[in-house]
């Protein structure tokens, strides 16, 4: 996917200024972390099962090469053909070859963030594939010719208006109405029913593959994704390495807080696993399977200290509890994966320079480290990464140097008073009266947005040492 | 040598609390380290003030720039090992000490940095969770209705929620009437209020009008960064309520100007 990250600042300036928009956006922030916090709530095994779902995602991620040969040794013995691709466009092309293989035209494409990644749809609509998208949401966006703004939720930021004035613009009615939401649903459903039938590839992603069995788990709530692995001839799982896990009950204790985190539900609707192609006694299923694992520097990143990324489970809570991507919205990030777990992944799968201010959209204020069902320290990989900037020069000259001047003067007591104690004075003597400053030279940012508060008097050091001065 | 004296203000049988001030409390609100002292000393605390103290490193260290921050954190750590207990009007600075020096700084300073953390704590949580502190002898201090900003150090990682209620109940007789999303960051995040303005002021506007929207004239909270922040936007956008360190409101010191307010 084509990468944005660099006009952050200006990304989120456009966002801020869209009301209907940040509407949306404000509502969403008030009703995602409700619903995930009432499941959380009820069920009350969260600290528990996060701890162990942590521990079985370290060590999946401890022994991968060890996990994902058993993996693929299953798979295979299930009847799929398993391919690594070290690459986005390494994926790309397998995939391509697969549907060319068959002479297919059209595919029907499940949610796959990995697919996103690497591009895919535009690969094969390149290549004159009809790819047509069949979650709900994935499918408003492509009609609207837009990218994903959430990992579980794509078209989140769409208002019920705009998908109506969307279908209306793009689909022949007919007869049909568009008046309720349920008129929507089901014009969608009719549209992309008529492409599942017809469709010679079925593409989807995995929340999950079980080295022990060789199966791959997706979550949908639409049924979509089962429609694609069953109904097209041919059936192609494209996912990540860091999917694996050892065992079938491993990816249900991971099912458990996965859903709750991202939906609020229990479970979703449909829950899959799928073993491979149809076999003697199997009344439907696909004929061919083929099973696409990207690594995409993600190697790397396991060899590196950003490693604890990897336990993510993509399920959207530090999205959805984020006040900076409530802000500006999973859009302004620039690519693919939005929100604090964005900001960590994308340096880490593109480049740093190129999206060095992700990293800094962060407060710390540690909601999503609370919240984050894979118990991920993502505000100290986010610092780590600036930390990073500032090793590689990459973070702006004048915040470099200007605190690296400040943490020197806090180290020279005496000096520091004395400078503080001068500045202070000034500061004092022309802001008392008003009691802030609306303009402020070298506080642009800050007074740019609020007032920037007056000193009540004099620095507390030079009061208090001059009160014991006085009394000695 | 003046930089190296230690001012005990209070003789007595009480544990030695060491006052880390904080350079914002320091620099722009003293108030909020007097009555620090003031209610240190009503617990029955020694305290002392060590002078060459300055800042804790957190702007450095929140911008990556680990490298400026390791020796700033041994020289706090050393100044501050001597005290039975240290105690910071805020509770990020707190969290800086007990929980982000120890995780920079490396083998035997680790471990000393482990053990000043331990004896550490945020004014309000020391005050009603170590002392226990009471109400001196005088009737409790009359305050208008008073909403009460959380900061996101002190809440995640400190878990200061109840300390500053239980104090203003107690010295105050006053209950908080709570802000909507009261756990959302204000977006003032260091340097990223000044990194991220736009962002950082949609924060703050929604975070002040949630306070005015409880109808408070006080908005009290334990960390001078965000009651900076919020002040200032209270001041931009013209709502009136005054902002305050939950020391002044302890304390009964309301008399002078609030944050942002003139005199
Ligand atoms: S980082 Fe954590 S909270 Fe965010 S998507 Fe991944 S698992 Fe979910």
């Amino acid at each position: 996917m084509q990468q944005y990250s660099d006009t952050f600042l200006d990304n989120a300036s456009a966002a801020l200024a869209d009301k209907d928009k940040a509407e949306v956006r404000d509502a969403m922030a008030l009703f995602t972390p409700l619903v995930r916090n009432a499941a959380m709530d009820q069920f009350q095994h969260f600290e528990e099962l996060r701890q162990h779902v942590k521990q079985v995602r370290q060590h999946s991620l401890d022994n991968l090469g060890h996990y994902l040969e058993s993996y693929e040794q299953q798979a295979v013995r299930n009847g799929n053909q398993v391919h690594f691709a070290t690459t986005g466009d390494e994926l790309n092309s397998i995939v391509l070859d697969i549907c060319q293989q068959h002479s297919a035209r059209r595919i029907a494409k499940g949610k796959s963030m990995i697919t996103e990644e690497t591009g895919l749809n535009a690969f094969l609509e390149r290549a004159n594939l009809d790819v047509m998208e069949t979650d709900l949401g994935e499918y408003i966006i492509q009609e609207a010719g837009e990218t994903p703004s959430h990992i579980v939720g794509p078209a989140l930021h769409k208002s019920a208006a705009e998908i109506r004035q969307l279908f209306l613009d793009r689909h022949d009615l007919g007869e049909r109405e568009l008046e309720t939401t349920e008129d929507l649903v089901s014009e969608a459903r009719q549209v992309l029913r008529e492409h599942f039938l017809n469709a010679q590839v079925g593409i989807i992603g995995a929340n999950a593959l079980i080295a022990e069995n060789g199966y791959s788990m997706l979550v949908t709530n639409e049924g979509n994704g089962d429609l694609c692995a069953n109904l097209p001839p041919v059936l192609i799982i494209c996912t990540s390495v860091d999917r694996i896990l050892p065992r079938a009950e491993d990816a249900t204790a991971m099912l458990r807080l996965l859903v709750r985190s991202a939906t609020g539900q229990a479970q979703t609707c449909y829950t899959s696993f799928y073993s491979g192609p149809r076999r003697e006694q199997d009344i439907d299923g696909p004929m061919e399977t083929h099973i696409v694992l990207l690594d995409n520097r993600r190697s790397d990143i396991l060899a590196s200290d950003y490693r604890e990324m990897l336990q993510c489970i993509r399920c959207g809570a530090c999205l959805n509890h984020c006040p900076i991507f409530a802000s500006v919205g999973g859009h302004a990030y620039g690519w693919v994966y939005p929100g604090p777990m964005g900001s960590v992944l994308t340096p880490l799968l593109t480049s740093l320079e190129q999206s060095q201010a992700l990293p800094n959209a962060c407060t710390s204020c540690g909601r999503c480290a609370e919240v984050c069902p894979a118990d991920i320290p993502l505000p100290d990989l986010l610092r780590d990464l600036r930390h990073a900037e500032v090793e590689e020069k990459i973070a702006a000259p004048r915040w470099r140097q200007g605190l690296k001047i400040h943490a020197w003067l806090a180290r020279q007591p005496r000096l520091y008073q004395l400078l503080t104690g001068m500045g202070i004075a000034l500061l004092y003597l022309l802001g008392r009266k008003r009691g802030s400053f609306s303009k402020l030279p070298l506080a642009s940012g800050w007074t740019s947005q609020r007032d920037f508060p007056s000193p009540q008097g004099r620095t507390f050091m030079q009061q208090y040492k001059a009160e014991h001065k006085h009394r000695e | 040598m003046e930089s190296e004296a230690l001012h005990t203000t209070a003789p007595g049988g009480g544990p030695a609390v060491y006052l880390f001030v904080t350079c914002l409390a320091d620099l722009l609100r003293p108030s909020v380290a007097f009555n620090s002292i003031k209610l240190l000393e009503d617990a029955g605390c020694r305290v002392t003030v060590p002078l060459q103290q300055t800042c804790c490193g957190q702007p450095a260290y929140n911008t990556g720039d680990y490298k400026s921050i390791i020796p700033l954190a041994r020289q706090v750590v050393a100044m501050l090992e001597p005290a039975d207990y240290v105690v910071l009007p805020s509770g990020s600075c707190a969290g800086m000490i007990c929980h982000h020096y120890p995780a920079l700084l490396k083998d035997e300073w680790h471990e000393r940095a482990l053990q000043v953390a331990a004896k550490t704590f945020e004014i309000t949580t020391f005050l009603s969770d170590i002392v226990k502190a009471k109400r001196p002898e005088r009737p409790p201090i009359p305050l208008p209705p008073i909403t009460y900003h959380d900061s996101c150090a002190g809440l995640r990682e400190l878990g200061i929620k109840e300390q500053p209620r239980q104090l203003l109940q107690e010295f105050c007789d006053t209950q908080v009437s709570e802000l909507q999303q009261s756990e959302v960051c204000c977006g003032f995040g260091g340097t990223f209020c000044a990194k991220m303005p736009e962002i950082s002021g949609k924060m703050v506007q929604d975070k002040l009008h949630n306070a005015a929207a409880t109808g408070a004239g006080i908005l009290a909270g334990g960390d001078l960064g965000c009651l900076l922040n919020i002040a200032g936007r209270a001041r931009r956008e013209g709502v009136a309520i005054e902002v305050r360190h939950i020391t002044e409101l302890l304390c009964g010191d309301l008399d002078g100007p609030a944050i942002g307010e003139g005199e």
